[in-house]
């Protein structure tokens, strides 16, 4: 069943033009390392077994926040039938890393990974009960259509990719 | 507002055909396409609307006790609730605000420059005109959604709630940048003019001393504030600066998180036909996110101790303590709205757009030529009478023909029609000396008063109007067509001279009907159908009911449906039946219509008893049996008078199902084209499929229309100030349908308008259909 959550979850990225990779947690930052943009900045991955690669700066200051063209963060879940990943406002960064760089990268358990919004919202509402009660719903890439034409990456990022780990 | 004149409005209606026409028609319909498109693929669309309605009929109905409760929960997350009565109460609490947070910034040595706010989108700032109040306090205001920015630049208003620049084209947006900022290199593509905004955004932003956004929902319990967006900025500008400001009308207060699920899901599928927006951003501020300070770009933004950084070990109660939040709920007469049982439904608006977007008029013209300070289009009445006062609301109004079409597009069900009619009854009221309180006495079942405009007062009593002239005929409609009287009838209730008249006929339907016998030579033809086995297995019998345009002007329609009946085995009664009221209801002549509904309701009673079924040819009329009644009859009389009545070609379908024999109609050869515009209203009550089945069970290939109905070809359509915007909305149709060779439709304004536009003969199905070869 997990298995085809996660491929409902492609399939509606594909959709919204956003990549998903799967890969094993050993594996993962190699992974995230080739698909960053430097400079990148992150937050720490509380994956156990998986870190960030050298190249991509945690604890970032403002300046490096500003100046960063890729943001990777760790997402709380995600929902497979919108193709949403759920990003927390925590102390650590995460919102504004994903926000400010023109390209997120968002990883996410493969266990957190739920068919459809309703589970969305149970899983939020666990969050809440727990203290984490500052969310994002962030599906596809920043766009509008204001200035005459569809364009994408307007005051978030106009790239996004998306990388579950396998085994957790 | 100072009422227009018919010309000054009529001017003015014309010019933004031309000028913001094309581009609002190429947005609203596409986000309206995509919508329905959503809609059809969403399984438990119904039940996400009607959840959503009970949600927020609930909310407004425990306001108070929901607003102590939000107090309790944002004061425990350390921000502050604040709230507002009326518009300068909250200019000036949010005014205090930033100056008291600009002075604080200075404090910490940071150069003393004009405090600055930025903001993204949000309607409930415009209606307090909240920019204009801050920047009278000089404090520098930048609107960061590209469209809002836009207008910003262009010292604008919006037109529409969702995209208030839409009626701005890129060519147009371009000019104006390269004017104003003067690039190197002149702005062309969308493309050029995002990166500018965004990188000119951006620094605005990183430099502001206050963020200040609206809210889509609170949830009371959590204190959490829910912003759905496209472009991130609501985001940015909520946890950029460290402090936030969310100015969030009462009513879109819910109780918990879990209520706001149905709003998540549908809030997007509605306004722009997306499954989910980029970014629903909820927000329990003051968050946990750390601010990021511009003014120390090489400080480290977090701790850096990553044994904090297991996510749910940082998640605390009271967020960073540099920041601060404050949530402003504004009243603005919206309690005054939850208190009228006419108003009340507009507070369960999520200002989605969908009923802009469906509307045709809104279409063409867009949110300017709707009027209002504020709010435009579809629910913009109820919102500008409840916030802005009627007369705010008075003279966009107008613009609404009750076709229904946003009926099926609002997400929470808001019967918007009914709405535009009670404030059109009030407005009308108005000049009245002893009117002073409709808002919250609801509606009072007097006569209408003298204060009505002439031009409503013609047409909300067209069947009076139209038995004198049928009684005169052909002498009235020589003097109809006579120059000088073209003329008084433009001058004194504004018909333009432009649109053709009905033409009365000497006998009525009613009159043709007795003459050849009545209800007892019916019942012979429908027992021959029956000796020969063609008729519907069936023991019915049908009260027609005459409406005013079938009795005296297109008697033909009510011939043809006549013989189709008794030709299927069912014998009719054609009696002499009061209007509907639908024409009254149409002008907001909400007494009339109401006394009518009850003579009707008694005229039919015995018929009711009887079992016969009442059968309807004008969908307009139908739609005030099946729809208005309910506001208007008892509801034990207006469930009997619905279940009893039908549209005459669903009706007709009931008989095939039964057993009758199609080939007794006129019938196609099975591959014969016909174009069939169904008709708003009848459209709302699911009830054009019936027709196209039978038509197609009668060997014809119907196809049809998609475009929005022509419904300004009624009343509408021969006011003098509406004559542009009514053909406008008609091309549309017409475009649609030229090519077929045989045209159908089923509403009289749709049939007069396509007939004026195509110059050929537009029956009704029925008149296709009936024995005896229509084109003979
Ligand atoms: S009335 Fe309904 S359709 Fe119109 S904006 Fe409000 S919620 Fe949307």
């Amino acid at each position: 069943m997990t298995v085809d959550t996660v491929g409902r979850f492609e399939r509606a990225l594909e959709g919204l033009e956003v990549g998903l990779e799967r890969v094993a947690a050993a594996d993962a930052s190699e992974r995230i390392e080739r698909i960053v943009e430097e400079p990148a900045v992150g937050a720490p991955l509380p994956f156990e077994g998986v870190s960030l690669p050298d190249s991509v700066t945690t604890h970032p200051t403002t300046a490096e926040v500003a100046a960063a063209r890729t943001g990777v963060t760790p997402v709380g879940f995600a929902i497979a039938e919108y193709g949403t990943v759920a990003v927390e406002s925590t102390a650590d960064g995460a919102e504004p890393i994903s926000l400010y760089p023109e390209r997120h990268v968002a990883v996410v358990a493969e266990s957190d990974v739920v068919p459809d919004i309703s589970a969305g919202f149970d899983r939020l509402e666990a969050g809440f009960d727990a203290g984490r009660d500052s969310v994002v719903f962030a599906t596809g890439r920043s766009a509008t259509a204001d200035m005459g034409d569809l364009v994408h990456g307007v005051h978030g990022p106009g790239d996004v990719h998306v990388i579950v780990l396998e085994d957790r | 507002m100072a009422q227009r004149t018919r010309s000054e409005q009529a001017d003015r209606i014309r010019h933004l055909l031309e000028t913001e026409g094309p581009a609002i028609h190429a947005h609203a319909s596409a986000s309206n396409a995509r919508r329905k498109e959503t809609y059809g693929g969403t399984d438990d669309l119904e039940a996400l609307r009607t959840d959503a309605r009970a949600i927020k009929e609930d909310a407004i109905d425990r306001l108070p006790e929901l607003i102590e409760t939000v107090r309790e929960a944002v004061e425990a997350n350390g921000g502050t609730v604040y709230v507002a009565d009326d518009a300068a109460d909250a200019n000036a609490y949010v005014s205090d605000v930033v100056r008291s947070e600009a002075a604080d910034g200075a404090d910490d040595g940071a150069a003393a420059a004009e405090p600055s706010v930025v903001k993204s989108k949000s309607m409930t700032t415009e209606e307090i005109d909240l920019n204009d109040a801050l920047e009278a306090d000089g404090i520098d205001v930048t609107e960061t959604d590209l469209g809002e920015w836009v207008l910003q630049v262009a010292d604008d208003t919006p037109s529409h709630i969702v995209g208030p620049a839409m009626h701005i084209s890129r060519e147009e947006i371009a000019e104006l940048f390269n004017e104003r900022f003067d690039p190197d290199d002149p702005f062309e593509t969308a493309e050029e003019l995002t990166r500018f905004a965004r990188d000119h955004l951006g620094e605005l932003i990183t430099d502001a001393d206050v963020g200040i956004t609206g809210a889509n929902f609170v949830v009371a319990d959590s204190g959490t504030i829910a912003l759905v967006t496209n472009e991130g900025n609501a985001r940015k500008c909520a946890v950029t600066p460290d402090t936030h400001v969310a100015v969030a009308g009462v009513e879109k207060l819910i109780p918990t998180l879990s209520d706001l699920e149905p709003f998540v899901d549908i809030i997007a599928k509605s306004a722009t036909g997306q499954p989910i927006s980029q970014y629903v951003t909820m927000l329990s501020p003051p968050t946990d996110s750390p601010t990021l300070d511009f003014d120390s770009p090489d400080e480290p933004i977090t701790t850096g101790n990553d044994a904090a950084d297991d996510i749910a070990e940082t998640a605390d109660d009271t967020g960073d303590p540099n920041r601060d939040f404050h949530l402003v709920l504004l009243d603005n007469g919206r309690t005054d709205m939850r208190e009228d049982d006419q108003l009340r439904e507009t507070l369960y608006c999520i200002r989605c757009g969908a009923c802009s977007n469906s509307c045709a008029n809104f279409q063409s013209v867009g949110g300017h030529g709707f009027g209002g300070e504020t709010y435009s289009g579809g629910i913009a009445t109820g919102w500008e009478a409840g916030v802005h006062g009627q007369e705010s609301a008075a003279e966009f109004n107008d613009l609404c023909t009750g076709c229904t079409n946003c009926v099926d597009a609002c997400p929470v069900k808001i019967d918007i029609p009914w709405i535009n009619t009670v404030v059109r009854d009030r407005v009308n009221r108005s000049g009245e000396p002893e009117s002073y309180d409709f808002l919250v006495d609801g509606l009072t079942p007097d006569e209408e008063g003298s204060g009505l405009d002439p031009g409503k007062r013609f047409f909300g009593n067209i069947g009076t109007v139209a038995k004198a002239a049928s009684a005169t005929a052909p002498v009235s409609n020589w003097l109809a067509d006579a120059g000088p009287v073209r003329g008084l009838l433009e001058h004194t209730i504004g018909i333009d001279r432009r649109r053709d008249l009905p033409t009365f006929r000497r006998e009525s339907l009613v009159d043709w009907f007795e003459g050849r016998g009545g209800f007892a030579a019916s019942k012979k033809h429908a027992m021959r159908a029956d000796s020969r086995d063609v008729g519907a297995d069936v023991d019915r019998e049908v009260v027609l009911y005459p409406d005013v345009y079938t009795n005296y002007v297109d008697v033909d329609r009510g011939k043809a449906a006549v013989r189709t009946l008794e030709a299927l085995g069912v014998p009719v009664r054609v009696p002499d039946l009061p209007e509907s009221g639908r024409a009254a209801l149409s002008q907001g002549m909400i007494a009339t219509a109401d006394r009518q509904a009850s003579r009707l309701y008694a005229a039919l009673a015995e018929d009711l008893d009887a079992g016969r079924d009442v059968v309807v040819i004008e969908p307009s009329d139908l739609a005030a049996m099946h729809r208005e009644y309910e506001r208007l009859l008892p509801e034990s009389s207006f469930e009997r008078l619905r279940d009893g009545s039908y549209e005459i070609c669903e009706y007709v379908y009931g008989l095939l199902e039964n057993g009758a024999d199609p080939s007794v109609l006129s019938t196609g050869d099975g591959a014969e084209p016909v174009a069939y515009h169904s008709h708003c209203q009848q459209r709302t009550l699911d009830l054009e499929a019936p027709t196209v089945a039978v038509l197609e069970r009668a060997g014809y290939a119907p196809e049809t229309s998609s475009a929005e109905c022509c419904g300004m070809a009624g009343s509408f359509g021969y006011k003098r100030e509406y004559y542009e915007l009514s053909m406008d909305v008609g091309e549309r149709l017409a475009t649609q349908v030229e090519d077929a060779e045989t045209v159908v439709a089923s509403g009289t304004s749709c049939g007069d308008q396509l007939e004026a536009l195509l110059e050929r003969d537009v029956p009704h199905p029925i008149e296709l259909l009936a024995p005896g070869e229509y084109r003979a």
